[in-house]
């Protein structure tokens, strides 16, 4: 029974095994380029497995642009935005899911809308907002906006919060308790798993983000990442050990993420995907 | 008004407030700005369809359009179909799925940045592993992102590597697809491939429908990667657009537009004129839609 069923499977295996090679292997062709000296990334024939590892190319990054700095930076930009996703979206949420009045039918619909709204065509005015407040050049309009809550995660949590039954909901206001209360000590609680969903993906946007500090950082002690990467590739677009190492070092705080909160990851992805 | 509405509004307010800053008032202030002359340190100053007709004759700006038409229009439908055979594929109920689908999804954390990076060096016509591999079969390989002809078709191989969202979302959706539907086809004596066109098509086609549109305005939008691969080549300077402008993307150009020339002016036409092109692109998807989509009552 059991050798039927692997002689059946085993094809399909072998195609996904392979699927899988190719998905990976750009992967772990950046991280052996990584630990290549720059001659040996320019002699033919190519090697695949480093002659010697050139584990210095790690240490270079941190020399050659301020890595550790630009890493803070952006670790910074990228907490205060989980801070505000995680304020702004829940609240909106439970006022068009849970509260009755006349005006909720309203927001989902806009809300939606907005989700498909090209961000270059609200990119000039808001720029122009923000330079008038005189905050260009500094960190507040990337953060701003996060505190009044993304479409995306407030389209999210509306999903999970359907499925919120109303009658606790009713039982406790009976009770008497206010809806600051309710949304406190109950909701909140309730929406742990969509909440750590709003955040990871908060996060992983925020820490990838080129074009929001690309419109308003302009010192380079500010940088972000992806602003320090693409200020780095300018200048040395031919040591790719230093520039593989770096990549490297930028994507790994997201796999570490990854795979301690890859469940809330996939049921996050599917709730925005799936449920209309 | 009612209690209850105070409250409502209260709750709703964060997203009220950045409706109306950030998405409200944007929209009429850059419809006005598209009639204006306006750079960063002048304030506007109103001149009719000035702007528009300057784009009609503007070469770079048909450019633009045309590339990222293309882009969107080749990787749109090989993104979908690709994610769509992969979870086919995860939905065989299969040992280790989730370990594939792990690892199908790893690229997809990888940031745009770090893609773009990476895959400008697997692509280096020189070095690069993808033309090394050729080699060994005795292929001499192109230059990829350096040849006009084949950059943006580079974009689009670049995009499939990363597109492990649709991919898990439509893996999702085909496993809530009922399994009483394909038992009781079975009886009716209906094989795999009707089963696939009569009852798991139909019943996943409102997802395939959203992720249809949601990849066309993002496609539309299509700047990171391009920006990235045009900041390393030798003709490295503001406002380029890669070999012979093939990546010059149509959000690209509006950036250069607003702030290397500070067109503002200029720039917001372009963002009306996208804005329009997006509106009519998911209008008719819409329109279509009601042709293959299938709404399944619950």
């Amino acid at each position: 029974m059991r050798s039927i069923k692997l002689r059946k499977s085993l094809p399909v295996h072998t195609l996904l095994v392979l699927v899988g090679i190719a998905f990976l292997a750009p992967f772990a062709w950046m991280l052996l380029t990584s630990l290549k000296s720059l001659e040996e990334i320019s002699t033919f024939p190519l090697t695949i497995w480093p002659e010697v590892f050139h584990w210095s190319n790690y240490k270079d990054v941190f020399d050659i642009i301020p890595f550790a700095r630009y890493f803070l930076n952006t670790l910074l930009v990228t907490l205060a935005s989980v801070v505000g996703q995680l304020f702004a979206a829940p609240l909106v949420a439970y006022s068009i899911t849970k509260i009755e009045w006349s005006g909720r039918k309203w927001i989902f619909p806009i809300v939606i809308a907005t989700m498909l709204l090209p961000f270059q065509v609200t990119m000039i005015p808001i720029y122009m907002i923000f330079k008038d407040m005189g905050l260009t050049g500094s960190y507040w309009p990337l953060i701003i906006p996060t505190f009044t809550g993304a479409p995306l995660y407030i389209f999210l949590l509306r999903q999970f919060f359907m499925s919120i039954p109303d009658a606790i909901i009713q039982a406790a206001r009976i009770d008497g308790a206010s809806e600051s209360r309710i949304y406190v000590t109950m909701i909140l609680p309730l929406c742990r798993p969509a909440l750590a969903a709003v955040a990871i993906f908060t996060f992983l946007y925020t820490w990838s983000d080129f074009m929001g500090p690309l419109l308003y950082l302009n010192k380079a002690d500010m940088y972000t990442l992806t602003l320090g990467l693409q200020a780095f590739l300018a200048e040395h677009y031919t040591e790719w050990g230093l520039l593989m190492a770096a990549s490297a070092l930028f994507t790994l705080p997201l796999i570490i993420m990854f795979f301690f909160a890859q469940k809330q990851f996939i049921e996050g992805i599917t709730l925005t995907g799936i449920k209309g | 008004m009612k209690k209850k509405t105070w409250i409502g509004l209260a709750f709703a307010s964060p997203w009220l407030l950045g409706f109306l800053a950030f998405t409200l008032y944007p929209l009429l202030a850059s419809f006005y700005y598209s009639f204006t002359s306006f750079n960063i340190f002048q304030s506007p100053e109103f001149i009719g369809f000035a702007n528009y007709t300057e784009l009609m004759g503007d070469d770079l700006f048909w450019k633009s359009v045309k590339n990222t038409l293309y882009l969107t229009a080749v990787s749109t439908p090989i993104n979908l179909f690709f994610s769509l055979l992969i979870a086919l594929l995860l939905n065989t109920k299969i040992r280790g799925l989730s370990i594939y689908r792990t690892v199908y999804y790893i690229p997809t954390i990888v940031p745009l940045a770090a893609t773009s990076l990476l895959w400008m060096w697997i692509l280096n016509p020189q070095y690069g592993l993808l033309n090394d591999m050729l080699r060994m079969v005795g292929i001499s390989g192109p230059n990829w992102l350096a040849d006009p002809g084949l950059s943006k078709f580079s974009l689009v191989l670049m995009g499939l590597w990363a597109s492990g969202n649709v991919m898990i979302i439509f893996l999702a959706s085909l496993q809530e697809v009922p399994q009483s539907l394909y038992e009781s086809s079975q009886i009716d004596g209906a094989n795999k491939w009707r089963q696939f066109w009569s009852i798991t098509i139909p019943t996943i086609s409102p997802i395939i429908l959203f992720q249809l549109i949601m990849q066309v305005i993002n496609n539309l939008q299509y700047f990171t990667q391009a920006y990235f691969v045009v900041s390393s080549s030798a003709l490295n300077m503001p406002g380029s657009g890669g070999p012979e402008n093939s990546l010059l993307m149509y959000a690209m150009y509006l950036y250069h537009n607003a702030f290397i020339y500070f067109k503002m002016g200029k720039a917001s036409a372009m963002a009306w004129i996208l804005f329009i092109i997006a509106g009519i692109i998911t209008w008719l998807i819409f329109r279509s839609s009601k042709k293959w989509v299938t709404y399944g009552g619950e």
